[in-house]
């Protein structure tokens, strides 16, 4: 009878074969994630370097300081600060336009509506980000830059009316409740707190009228304007934003909700003072993306906000037409001309080298906060 | 053997190329289109032969012309002198083939009360002298200009035409960018003014009559109309008869070359004859 005897050691042939394969299999591996890195470094490399000889050429001080942006005529000029101005107002204002609404929906859908509700509404919300970027810039220049142009008041009053009314009206009962708070220690009577409300809310229908009044006699000349293209963005970061805060937002977990209503907090209460700073890192990371996808949009403010090279003025004026960073380089690529290394074709690499270190610097931004709240949150 | 195989058949294939008849046109983005339209004819009529149109710009064109690098070069302006003279000194003789005429209407939304405008007023309100369409005999409305994108022929012939040396377009200015854009930005829009090619003109836009002139086939021909011009593309001397390019040429004055040119939207250099 033979007795097969299990092998538990390996010789030297084998131990050496399995080593290869082992640092191989690492190897490899290694390859593949470092080609991602060197991609970015190979962006940054190649755009600098065609950046480069316009700064060495035409200098700074035009670049960041002249306003006209005039670079087919002779003498050429290449003052790109309008256009720096147009992408940061045109982006801006998409931003505070988008994040409010973004934030109260990404909490509605975590911690208020019910879990069925929210796997269907999440799926909708994310569908905006899958439609097509040309799809948007389509709708501008179609839709919304006429209704801009033929009822462009009237739009703007009635826009004002239904989001000012519902903000103010909260405003003046929170007034009242805080003055009658701060006056009365005990509970102030019904009476009291009725006047106050109706004084408050008296106040904000004068000015809900005043400013309705004032947008609706305003005249739009040009419907593709900063306007247009700053609404379109925020309905494209929207979905990002509400995406990445509500995520923020469950990542917070059950036990935090939980120790808080065990220590006698109500929904509110919990929401503001517990959910909210825990999950403010990944809102303001949710903000920053939002942020980078309104700056390096290119076909909707290429379709949907004018194109002209100036400096609104006064400076909030978003009826105005603007350019912005991303449009110029999209449109002008075509016919700078590469062979003799014109200025022309430099300048717009400059522009994109400029986009590239925003967009970085917004990320090291992000990434120092989300690690400072990381570390606070864990107590050291 | 298997090594001389392979030389013979290198051989061999490289006379096939050869054989192949190859012509390089480079120059004008508004040329262009012309030029790519009669290529494909032409190749399509004629297997073998290979025509590249690249579009680098009138600039280049000449600039690619005067060192040997292109056959044609085609061009949306004259020769400048300096071209001229650079061409002279190299031994380069440019010999010019007038393919076709294009005109730049002026156009404004139909609701619009103004008739016409002169060359002028139209600089005037580019570069944002004249803001209002009541200084021009309009209703009180705000002017909204719209422009081609710098990059365009269409922008390089109007701030030619139109600014001039010393008059540089606002930069209040709209870009749109291409015809069609623009023609939908003016028909959209009530106090618009915008420019286009011939081609893109129709009922949804209303041209205007710049110094009293509408823009129409005859007044370009005959050159009453001011925003007009003709497109050109250059050899190196006249090209030898039965040579590639001397066949490619003789199409602009084909009925075939002609429609090809008026399909595109300009206007075809027979048009003259067959008034």
């Amino acid at each position: 009878m033979k007795r097969t005897v299990e092998k538990i050691t390996l010789t030297a042939r084998e131990k050496f074969v399995r080593q290869v394969f082992s640092t191989l299999g690492r190897a490899i591996l290694f390859s593949v994630t470092s080609v991602a890195a060197l991609a970015v470094l190979a962006i940054i490399f190649f755009i600098a370097r065609d950046a480069l000889p316009f700064f060495k050429n035409e200098g700074m001080r035009e670049f960041f300081f002249n306003k006209s942006w005039y670079p087919t005529r002779e003498p050429a000029q290449f003052g790109a600060m309008a256009i720096f101005t147009g992408s940061l107002l045109v982006t801006f204002f998409a931003v505070i336009t988008a994040v409010p609404p973004g934030v109260f929906a990404a909490f509605c859908m975590s911690d208020i509506l019910a879990f069925r509700v929210r796997q269907v509404l999440k799926p909708v919300i994310e569908m905006l980000a899958a439609i097509p970027s040309v799809t948007y810039g389509f709708f501008a220049l179609v839709v919304l830059a006429p209704l801009l142009q033929n009822h462009g008041g009237m739009a703007l009053a009635v826009a004002w009316w239904v989001l000012a009314t519902p903000i103010m009206l909260v405003a003046s009962l929170v007034m009242a409740e805080l003055i009658c708070g701060l006056r009365y220690k005990e509970r102030a009577g019904f009476a009291v707190r009725a006047a106050l409300t109706l004084i408050f809310a008296a106040l904000s229908a004068v000015l809900l009228l005043r400013v309705g009044s004032k947008l609706s006699g305003l005249e739009v000349a040009s419907g593709v304007n900063a306007l247009n293209a700053s609404i379109i963005l925020a309905a494209m970061a929207l979905p990002t934003i509400v995406s990445v805060s509500e995520d923020a937002l469950q990542a917070c977990g059950r036990e935090l909700r939980e120790g808080s209503y065990a220590l006698g907090a109500t929904r509110a209460e919990t929401l503001i003072k517990v959910i909210l700073p825990a999950s403010a890192s990944g809102i303001f990371s949710a903000v920053l993306l939002g942020v980078m996808r309104a700056l390096g949009e290119t076909m909707v403010v290429l379709m949907a906000s004018g194109n002209a090279a100036q400096v609104p003025s006064p400076i909030y004026n978003l009826l105005q037409p603007v350019r912005t960073l991303t449009a110029t380089i999209a449109s002008e690529m075509g016919e700078a001309d590469q062979m003799t290394g014109s200025s022309h074709y430099h300048v717009l690499f400059a522009m994109g080298l400029c986009l590239l270190i925003f967009s970085f610097l917004c990320n090291l931004a992000g990434e120092w906060i989300v690690n400072r709240q990381r570390r606070k949150l864990r107590g050291a | 053997m298997k090594k001389s195989i392979l030389t013979a058949g290198l051989i061999i294939g490289s006379l096939t190329v050869n054989a192949e008849q190859k012509m390089v046109m480079d120059g004008s983005t508004t040329v262009g289109p012309i030029a790519k339209a009669f290529a494909e004819y032409y190749m399509r009529e004629n297997p073998g032969v290979n025509i590249s149109v690249s579009e680098s710009g009138s600039g280049n064109g000449a600039k690619s012309l005067l060192n040997g690098n292109c056959d044609i070069a085609n061009l949306s302006r004259d020769l400048k002198d300096s071209e001229q003279q650079a061409m002279k000194d190299k031994g380069v003789n440019p010999v010019k083939h007038v393919v076709a005429f294009d005109a730049l209407p002026v156009i404004v939304h139909p609701s619009n009360r103004v008739k016409g405008l002169t060359i002028g007023q139209v600089r005037d309100i580019y570069s944002g002298k004249i803001t209002n369409w009541k200084e021009v005999g309009g209703s009180d409305r705000k002017i909204v200009v719209v422009s081609r994108e710098t990059n365009s022929g269409t922008f390089e012939t109007f701030s030619e035409l139109v600014m001039g040396k010393d008059a540089r377009i606002s930069s209040k200015t709209e870009y749109a960018g291409s015809n069609g854009a623009v023609r939908q930005r003016v028909q959209m829009t009530k106090g618009a003014i915008g420019y286009a090619g011939l081609g893109f003109v129709d009922r949804s836009v209303k041209a205007l009559e710049i110094n009293g002139v509408m823009p129409c086939v005859q007044c370009v021909l005959d050159k009453t109309y001011p925003l007009a011009r003709e497109l050109f593309m250059f050899t190196d001397g006249e090209p030898r008869k039965g040579s590639l390019a001397a066949r490619f040429l003789a199409l602009i004055n084909t009925e075939k070359g002609c429609e090809i040119v008026e399909e595109i939207g300009y206007v075809p250099v027979n048009a003259a004859m067959r008034k």
